[in-house]
C-alpha cells in the first residue's frame, strides 16, 4: 500500500487518529495489511556502510526491519546506533531491546534518545542470559524482564514520565512490541503469558522461528479463547533452514526453537536441501497466511539474508505491494522535477 | 537447597494455606512491633526470614516477596530473575536454558499455582520491576506494615 503522505526520508508521519506512532510499520498493521519484517544483524564494525548495505538487500520487500540487540549475547554495533543510521534515510526500523545489559536508567534514556532519533517501534525482550555468548564473563544486569520494560516503555509514553515519576516534556511516540516463543514449555500457559504481554502494553508480537503448525494453530486458538484478536497485532516467526544439519544443530544448540522430525526428514531427503529449505519456508508462509489472527510474518534468515526478498516475491504475501524503501519514488520524483 | 524447593512446590497449598495463618498472627502482632521498633527488630527478624525461606524455596532476600502468586516456586532463581514467566529458551524436558541440570522455576511456578486457590489468577498478574533498595530486608515486616498502614519500610 502507499500512503498520500509518504515520508521525506527521516521525517515522521502525521499520526493518524487511534495510532501512537508516526511510523509506516504501525499503519501497515491497522490499514489491515499483511505485514512483513525482518532482522539485520548489526555489524562488527564502525562503519555505517556496513548497516546500509546489510538492510538494502531487503528493498522493497519488508515494512520494517528489526535491529537486535547483542542477539545470542554476542557483541555487535548497538540496536540503537544501528536504527538511528536506518531513520536518517527513511527506513523503518524496530528496535529491539534486551534487559540483559542495561538496567532501567540506561534503557529508558535509550527509549528517549531513540524516539528522538526517529525510531517509530520498539521490541521488548527480556535477552538470552550471558551464557550464550562470546562474553560469558559478563555481568548479567536484567534489572527489568520483557513484561516490566514494556510496563516502563508504555509509562514513559502515556504518562509521560520516568518511572519516578519524574516528568519529561515530550513523550516518546512509539508502537510498542514484544516477543513471544509458543513452541516453549509450558504450551498451555504461553498465550496466557501473551496476555500479560498486552496487559503490560504490548500492542505487537513477533514470535519465535515456526516450523510446527499444528502447534502454532492451538497457540492461535487459545489466544482467540482469551479475547486478545483485535487487541495486539501477531506476526510469526519465519526462516529459510539451510540443511538437515543445520535444522538438527538449531534443535540442539538454539534454545526454544522446535523443528518436527517430518521436516528434518524431508530436508535430509532433498538433492538441493538449501532450495528444500526455502520451498519449506515458503510453504509455510502461506499456510500461516491462512491462520486467523496472524497479521504477518517475521522473516529471519541470519547469514542468507539476500534469501528473503525471494521468499517474500514467490510466497506472494505482499500482494503486489511495494513497501517503502529509500529510492523507490525516485524515478517519480526525477520525473516531477523534469516537468 | 534444590530438593527442598522441589518439596515445596509440590507441597505449595499446604504452605501457602500456613503462611496466609503466619501472616495473620503476624499482624496481629503488629502492636508489639511497633513497641519494640520496626527498624530495631529489621535484622534479626530479616535474619530468620532468611534462613527459614532460605531453606524451603531458596530465598534470595528480594525483600518483596512473590511466592503466593507463584506457586512457592521463588522467581528469583531463575538466572534472569524473571518476575512475569518463563524466558522462550525453556528446554522441550521442562529445564533451564541457562542452567540445563535445573527445571524452569516458571514451569515449577504453574505446576505450583494449579495446587493454591486462587493461584492461576495471581500468575496473570503483571508483576513491576522489584525495588533494589528492598534486597536483604523483611518482606514479611514489609507486609505487615504496609497492611497496617504503619510507614513505608524504607
Amino acid at each position: 500500500m502507499r500512503f498520500e503522505d509518504e515520508p521525506v526520508p527521516g521525517y515522521p508521519l502525521p499520526i493518524l487518529p487511534g495510532h501512537t506512532s508516526p511510523g509506516r510499520f504501525e499503519r501497515v498493521l491497522r490499514a489491515g495489511g499483511f505485514a512483513v519484517t525482518t532482522e539485520l544483524a548489526p555489524p562488527d564494525s564502525a562503519d555505517p556502510e556496513e548497516v546500509y548495505k546489510r538492510a538494502r538487500v531487503f528493498d522493497g520487500y519488508v515494512d520494517a526491519i528489526n535491529a537486535t540487540d547483542g542477539s545470542g549475547a554476542n557483541c555487535h554495533m548497538s540496536s540503537l546506533a544501528v536504527c538511528s543510521l536506518l531513520t536518517r534515510i527513511g527506513y523503518a526500523p524496530i528496535m529491539q531491546i534486551s534487559c540483559r545489559d542495561r538496567n532501567r536508567i540506561a534503557i529508558q534514556g535509550d527509549i528517549l534518545g531513540g524516539a528522538a532519533m526517529g525510531v517509530c517501534n520498539m521490541l521488548c525482550l527480556t535477552g538470552d542470559g550471558v551464557q550464550a555468548g562470546d562474553h560469558p564473563q559478563a555481568k548479567p544486569v536484567f534489572d527489568l524482564d520483557s513484561v516490566s520494560l514494556l510496563d516502563l516503555a508504555r509509562h514513559l509514553r502515556d504518562e509521560h514520565s520516568f518511572q519516578s515519576g519524574r516528568k519529561i516534556s515530550f513523550a516518546p511516540r512509539v508502537f510498542l512490541g514484544a516477543a513471544e516463543n509458543p513452541f516453549s514449555l509450558p504450551h498451555e500457559w504461553r498465550a496466557q503469558r501473551l496476555a500479560k504481554k498486552v496487559a503490560a502494553g504490548a500492542q505487537f508480537i513477533q514470535t519465535q522461528y515456526c516450523y510446527d503448525l499444528a502447534r502454532l494453530r492451538s497457540f492461535m486458538e487459545q489466544v482467540e479463547a482469551l479475547g486478545l484478536f483485535g487487541q495486539v497485532y501477531i506476526l510469526a516467526g519465519v526462516g529459510p533452514l539451510r540443511s538437515a544439519k543445520t535444522a538438527e544443530w538449531m534443535r540442539k544448540n538454539v534454545p526454544g526453537v522446535h523443528v518436527p522430525d517430518a521436516l528434518i526428514a524431508r530436508l535430509s531427503g532433498a538433492k538441493d536441501q538449501a532450495r528444500e529449505g526455502l520451498n519449506i519456508c515458503i510453504e509455510l508462509i502461506q499456510a500461516i497466511r491462512e491462520i486467523r489472527g496472524i497479521s504477518g510474518v517475521h522473516v529471519m534468515a541470519y547469514r542468507q539474508e539476500e534469501s528473503v526478498a525471494d521468499i517474500v516475491e514467490r510466497s506472494r504475501i505482499l500482494q503486489g505491494r511495494s513497501p517503502w524503501y529509500p529510492e523507490r519514488d525516485a524515478t517519480q520524483f526525477s520525473h516531477r522535477t523534469a516537468t | 537447597m534444590y530438593a527442598v524447593r522441589a518439596w515445596s512446590v509440590r507441597h505449595a497449598r499446604g504452605l501457602n494455606a500456613f503462611y496466609r495463618g503466619f501472616e495473620a498472627l503476624l499482624v496481629g502482632m503488629h502492636g508489639i512491633f511497633r513497641t519494640l521498633g520496626y527498624e530495631r527488630i529489621e535484622r534479626p527478624v530479616a535474619g530468620v526470614e532468611k534462613v527459614v525461606k532460605g531453606l524451603l524455596f531458596d530465598c534470595r532476600m528480594c525483600g518483596q516477596c512473590v511466592l503466593s502468586s507463584t506457586g512457592m516456586s521463588c522467581p528469583m532463581n531463575c538466572p534472569k530473575t524473571l518476575r512475569n514467566g518463563p524466558c522462550g529458551g525453556v528446554r522441550d524436558n521442562g529445564n533451564c536454558e541457562v542452567k540445563p541440570d535445573m527445571k524452569c522455576v516458571w514451569v515449577q511456578a504453574f505446576r505450583g499455582s494449579e495446587r493454591i486457590p486462587g493461584g492461576v489468577a495471581a500468575m496473570a498478574e503483571v508483576q513491576f520491576a522489584v525495588d533494589q533498595r528492598l534486597q536483604g530486608r523483611s518482606s514479611w515486616l514489609r507486609v505487615v506494615r504496609e497492611k497496617t498502614k504503619n510507614g513505608p519500610p524504607s
